[in-house]
């Protein structure tokens, strides 16, 4: 089975909507200034906003948000979001790697930014509609 | 200095239960581009068989990164030096899906420390259930704390 890959838009807009929704105010997420300050290029995203997103393509795939048994992932490689209104896109995409002791399916997932894979590792085990 | 392996399996004590407000769900779905009615719409949800507007996958990291950050990264013994973590892995094993009106306790335990090339890898594990005991999510978080300059 395949799944028609799933494109995010991912503008700073967003960051600083996420940091209020979870919680997670980590000056790394919305303040170019301390970004730099601690090595990084940028701003970049809420590693959780983009197993967020990933969690949107999943549960859109499986059909229902009760449907994923099992989402990981790791955290591989930052996504820089720029200060313009485009941003940077996230881009989702799965294949099927077979069924579990129960019945479930098992799913590779896939996240990049820039064509670079911002997240290893990542699988989701999905009930059967 | 790496961080103390007698920490392995210790669990703090139960949270004070998370109140899941309808508004908190339909903030966080809205947060994260999720605009699918079961998340927003209480009566989309109950159509869909859910008690109320249910949770998207990701919305237990707002109580469990919370209560472990308090009771375990700033735990003065243990020494974790938060300027220097990152978050390395990220995993949830569902039971049942969270609705609004849910109370749910976290139990926090450290799982796991392993030191590798002067980083330090600390897993930690909220067990997450309603206060009369039934099992909701198990959350694991991989923090790594990278070592000093």
């Amino acid at each position: 089975m395949a799944f028609e890959p799933q494109t995010f838009r991912v503008t700073r807009a967003d960051l600083v909507r996420y940091a209020g929704a979870s919680g997670d105010f980590n000056p790394i997420h919305w303040s170019e200034r301390f970004a730099n300050s601690v090595g990084l290029p940028g701003v970049i995203a809420h590693g959780m906003f983009t197993m967020a997103l990933v969690g949107r393509a999943v549960t859109a795939w499986a059909g229902a948000a009760d449907a994923v048994v099992e989402f990981g992932v790791r955290f591989s490689r930052p996504v820089p979001v720029p200060d313009t209104d485009e941003g940077t896109e996230v881009v989702v995409s799965a294949t099927v790697k077979g069924e579990t002791e129960d019945g479930h399916t098992r799913l590779a997932l896939t996240a990049t930014c820039q064509g670079e894979k911002v997240l290893s590792m990542a699988q989701a085990v999905v009930r059967k509609r | 200095m790496p961080l103390d392996q007698s920490y392995v399996g210790r669990s703090y004590p139960p949270t004070e239960p998370y109140q899941v407000g309808r508004e908190k769900i339909r903030e966080f779905a809205r947060a994260i581009g999720a605009t699918d009615p079961e998340y927003l719409d209480p009566e989309a949800a109950r159509a869909l068989g859910y008690a109320d507007v249910v949770a998207p996958p990701t919305f237990p990291i707002i109580f469990t990164m919370a209560s472990s950050h308090q009771q375990i990264v700033e735990d003065p013994e243990l020494g974790i030096d938060y300027s220097r973590v990152v978050h390395g892995d990220q995993r949830f094993a569902y039971r049942r899906p969270i609705v609004a009106g849910d109370a749910l306790v976290c139990v926090n335990t450290v799982e796991e420390i392993t030191s590798r090339s002067g980083h330090d890898f600390m897993t930690t594990r909220s067990d997450v259930s309603t206060e009369a005991g039934e099992p909701v999510v198990t959350v694991w978080a991989k923090l790594v704390q990278r070592g000093e300059e």
